[in-house]
């Protein structure tokens, strides 16, 4: 309840800044119309695409408590995906209504016409959340090596927001800057990609090739996470726990 | 007297053991500015698309920025510390404040001096001083001592709005992070021209909590400005006191509370 509220309130601040940005006109190829419709999925997406939740695997970590996941059967990394997409789904079901239905009320959203947007849009989502989830636990990782891992969550709470494409739309930047940041790091996936998809900014192709970078970080983060908790396991019996 | 010197006591040997760790504290001190600098890099990238945002310019808008971000940068170190009553109040160790024999907000606030946070302080200053200094201002005495009623009053009134909001928390213990919306959010408002926004929405936020008068009132005062939402000119000049009634009603409110208060029982 409090969250959907404190997202609904920050949905109209970013809402009406975009919309007097773009000053009635287009503005980095976005109508006012699929502004609205950015901000507002953005904020309903927020809990279902945690950006930052609380620090569990590091806590574990440092207490010790990870030793009883590696004792299950089932990759920790599967097991914790697999918790993850239950909180989604779950966020999906209560969080994300309330601040969509705030932007269609209030608000001129623009609503995606062509048939195959619905779709690509729920799988782009789904990467989004596996992507997000993979930085998480990559964070969280680092403390198999520092214990303290206040300084990695730090820098991921100031850059997750921006780069992601959640405080502006990332279209606003250079263009340069933006396919650096598109193809070098994995954030912009995380909101930028799935908004992008939904409101038809871009012409199909490009739409699928969103996509499919999205796909490519997928693999490219699973694969890392696995490789590191591998890593991590060997370091774990160094350590004698 | 006495009172005075235990806060004393406590603030000295908070920053004491903060300071023990000096390569922690380094790394904090930077990190910190980090928020700040995100928030002036946003404003800097909208402007990026267009020459006016609310019918305000770049230099315009810098100068609410600076403001905004300076009180609410020195309200955070001052009393930021209180989102944590939350926490005291669904562990019971706000018990262990009250059987002192000290006022409870003096001694929660006195738990903790972020001086790692001077550096976004130091950061909002500079960005303010720069704004002044570029925005073509026709210094009179009169104004710069609005600048510096704008900042106390400013500050104070962060300071009652995070009071206010983070004492919901003896009323509802899962409030969460409601009080963000009016903290943060209020922040992000009184950053930007209040013409930015509209309806319901902008009357609430910049006259009813009063956040059109922190940082957007006295800017127009200072660049010399009318109004074009139609306030009268004076408004710029009355707007610091805006934090009189605020810091009375987060004072109420925190009193109701603390009375409000019943310990966990465990």
């Amino acid at each position: 309840m409090a969250g959907a509220f404190t997202n609904t309130v920050f949905g109209f601040l970013r809402c009406y800044l975009f919309l007097a940005v773009a000053g009635g006109a287009a503005v980095a190829g976005y109508t006012p119309e699929q502004l609205v419709t950015y901000v507002w999925v953005a904020q309903g997406l927020l809990a279902v695409v945690l950006l930052w939740g609380p620090p569990e695997l590091a806590d574990r970590i440092r207490t010790g408590e990870v030793v009883a996941d590696l004792l299950r059967p089932v990759h920790p990394v599967t097991s914790m995906l697999a918790t993850d997409l239950g909180r989604a789904w779950h966020a999906v079901l209560t969080r994300c209504v309330p601040p969509v239905l705030t932007g269609l009320i209030f608000f001129e959203p623009y609503l995606p016409v062509r048939w195959h947007t619905g779709p690509l849009f729920v799988l782009s989502v789904l990467f989004a959340i596996v992507i997000t989830f993979c930085c998480r636990f990559l964070i969280n990782a680092t403390g198999y090596w520092l214990l303290d891992v206040r300084g990695p969550i730090m820098l991921w709470t100031l850059g997750s927001g921006v780069i992601s494409g959640l405080y502006f739309p990332l279209r606003f930047l250079p263009e340069p800057a933006l396919l650096a940041l598109w193809l070098l790091t994995p954030l912009p996936s995380l909101f930028q990609a799935p908004l992008d998809v939904l409101i038809e900014r871009d012409a199909t192709p490009v739409q699928l090739g969103i996509v499919g970078v999205q796909a490519a970080w997928t693999v490219i983060m699973l694969l890392l996470c696995r490789y590191v908790q591998t890593r991590a396991e060997r370091r774990l019996v160094i350590q004698g726990g | 007297m006495g009172e005075l010197r235990a806060y004393g006591h406590l603030l000295r040997a908070q920053a004491r053991s903060q300071l023990s760790y000096r390569v922690s504290f380094a790394i904090d001190l930077v990190s910190n500015i980090g928020a700040t600098a995100l928030d002036v890099l946003t404003v800097f990238v909208l402007y990026g698309v267009t020459t006016a945002i609310g019918g305000f310019r770049l230099g315009e808008t810098m100068v609410m920025v600076g403001l905004a971000q300076v009180a609410f940068t020195l309200a955070d170190m001052l009393v930021g510390y209180i989102e944590r009553i939350r926490v005291y109040v669904r562990t019971g160790l706000l018990d262990t404040v009250l059987i002192r024999p000290l006022g409870p907000l003096g001694q929660l606030l006195a738990m903790d001096v972020p001086l790692r946070k001077l550096s976004r302080v130091l950061l909002a200053v500079l960005v303010l001083t720069v704004a002044l200094a570029r925005a073509g201002i026709d210094w009179t005495p009169g104004r710069a001592a609005l600048v510096a009623a704008t900042l106390i009053g400013g500050t104070a009134f962060f300071a009652s709005i995070f009071i206010g909001t983070a004492s919901v928390a003896f009323w509802w213990i899962e409030s969460g992070e409601i009080g963000n919306a009016f903290t943060y959010g209020g922040r992000d408002f009184t950053t930007y021209p209040i013409t930015v926004f509209d309806g319901a929405f902008r009357h609430l936020f910049a006259y009813g909590l009063g956040f059109g008068f922190v940082a957007y009132q006295p800017a127009l005062a200072l660049l010399g400005r009318a109004d074009p939402l139609g306030l009268p000119a004076w408004a710029g000049w009355a707007a610091p006191l805006v934090c009189v009634p605020a810091a009375l009603v987060a004072g109420l409110i925190w009193r109701t509370g603390i009375r409000h208060y019943r310990s966990t029982g465990s």
